[in-house]
């Protein structure tokens, strides 16, 4: 029972939960960057649409994701997003997560959601490579 | 989480596995990700959690994509969690061979487990490695039994190997059908009809639900009565298959194979069709009576222990497997790895099994010296 022979077949995948909150029913961008972020090597879980805040903190924190990635095209992020927050914070979950907001964002509320411990807002139009590579640069190094 | 290189992951397992035990959520997923991850000390960490399993019931679903495992697996929760009983879900889907990357999607369809923590969901990737998923999937099963979940599911997608590995899991296996996939001989296929102890025919609102039933009824009398359709007045036919595998009906008592239901007093399980509407719900109460009939037969007749020694037992020699291939493989790399004993090979330097038996030697060495002290 060495650590050398657990480190040999260890196997890590970054794993995402893609997640769709709220009264929007807009997933055609959330079904692009799973699939985006599936042919990257990384493990998707898709909330599927319509979720409750709770359901997503649910699901983040059953799923163990490196990254929730949230989807709200609705305008609806300001109200819906500290509830995450606070849900995953309630779990301990908040600390090793890395949280991701896509969609439609006006400017002057990214910086108060960035305040709040989103990691990053991507706008329309932000480049495939470009979220793939953040990802993968600001993933939590766990253990 | 500690990053320090000199914590032994001793002390965060100990930490974790008191975490676990509990009741936190966090600890649980984060031990589900560890084992899936074979992260460095995840086998110290199951051997921590070994001494608390054994009290969930650990039923697997399985069946072709679209016949509706995560609708049904959502719906039994449900009725689960309607009598009290807390759940903990493990579904695995695929995972591409190219990238390694995955959409597990099976969360979609738990519309009726919104928001309640104490049905514990997992999604998994297969992970493509093969013997991966069964470990990965049996360990994570653990550590929902030491958790304290009552029943456990595992849904997986039945399309090769995987039924298998589900077969050397569960307790009970429920295999999904759906009216019209094909006629008797796809079924003859198939292969997943020697694994299941239950059979469920879903979707049985649609048309040929019927025949579908009567051909899953024909195929469970050939299977415990291999000579029952020869119709000869001898009964000497063996079962041929392998007892336990499939679901271990002790069967075979011999006599009258043309038309013995099975109804002598030993306990005995003969495979039970069930007609669900995973979507509205229907029959499913009759599913989780079914599977709670299974698991009264596993305990009265004793095959529950005999099967949970099969498992440990094919656990063991999986084990063995895959670390004698690791201290095959560090041979290899101190010899400079296969790719110049490959080339030898090819330049009629010398040939495979010459190579094969200089890298055994040692090791062989080894054990020799050991049978002789």
């Amino acid at each position: 029972m060495s650590a050398d022979t657990d480190r040999g077949q260890q196997q890590r995948n970054i794993r995402c939960l893609i997640a769709k909150v709220g009264l929007d029913g807009h997933d055609r961008g959330a079904h692009v960057i799973a699939r985006a972020f599936r042919d990257a090597g990384f493990e998707v879980v898709y909330s599927g649409l319509h979720r409750a805040p709770d359901e997503i903190v649910q699901a983040a924190v059953q799923e163990d994701v490196d990254v929730l990635g949230i989807s709200i095209l609705s305008g609806a992020h300001n109200t819906l997003v500290p509830k995450i927050i606070d849900g995953l914070k309630e779990y301990g979950a908040f600390e090793d997560t890395l949280i991701l907001v896509g969609g439609i964002v006006p400017d002057e509320d990214r910086a108060e959601l960035k305040e709040m411990g989103v990691s990053e807002v991507f706008g329309p139009g932000t480049p495939m490579k470009e979220t793939i590579e953040f990802v993968r640069q600001n993933a939590p190094d766990r253990d | 989480m500690s990053h320090a290189e000199d914590t032994t992951y001793e002390d965060r397992n100990r930490e974790l596995v008191s975490d676990l035990l509990a009741g936190e959520h966090r600890a649980l997923a984060r031990v589900i990700t560890k084992i899936e991850n074979r992260s460095p000390g995840y086998r110290d960490l199951i051997s921590r959690l070994h001494e608390h399993t054994g009290h969930a019931d650990v039923v697997g679903i399985t069946g072709s994509p679209g016949a509706g495992k995560s609708t049904l697996v959502d719906k039994v929760a449900k009725t689960y969690r309607d009598a009290g009983l807390t759940v903990g879900v493990i579904a695995v889907d695929p995972s591409s061979p190219y990238t390694g990357g995955a959409v597990l999607g099976d969360r979609i369809r738990m519309a009726s487990n919104v928001g309640d923590m104490d049905v514990f969901f997992r999604s998994m990737s297969a992970r493509g490695q093969l013997g991966g998923l069964s470990t990965a999937t049996a360990d994570a099963v653990k550590a929902l039994d030491a958790f304290g979940k009552d029943v456990i599911l595992i849904e997986t997608v039945g399309a090769g190997q995987n039924e298998i590995d589900i077969v050397r899991t569960a307790d009970t296996v429920t295999v999904l059908v759906q009216p019209g996939s094909g006629d008797d001989v796809q079924m003859l296929k198939a292969g997943i009809l020697e694994i299941g102890d239950v059979f469920v025919v879903n979707k049985a609102d649609m048309d040929g639900v019927n025949r579908t039933v009567a051909e899953l009824e024909e195929m469970i009398h050939l299977r415990d009565n291999p000579g029952a359709n020869l119709d000869v007045g001898h009964h000497g036919v063996d079962t041929s298959l392998p007892e336990g595998v499939s679901g271990g009906n002790g069967r075979d008592h011999g006599d009258d194979a043309a038309d013995d239901d099975g109804d002598d007093d030993a306990p005995d399980w003969k495979p039970t069709i069930v007609e669900t509407v995973a979507t509205t719900g229907d029959g499913v109460d009759e599913l989780v009576e079914t599977l709670a009939d299974h698991a009264d037969y596993l305990d009265d007749s004793g095959m529950r222990a005999e099967k949970a020694r099969m498992r440990y037992a094919e656990e063991i020699r999986q084990l063995l497997r895959s670390d004698a291939n690791e201290l095959v493989k560090a041979e290899l790399d101190r010899r400079g790895g296969v790719d110049g004993l490959a080339a030898a090979v090819a330049d009629r330097e010398t040939d495979p099994y010459a190579v094969a038996e200089e890298i055994l030697e040692p090791i062989r060495e080894c054990v020799e010296d050991r049978d002789e002290t």
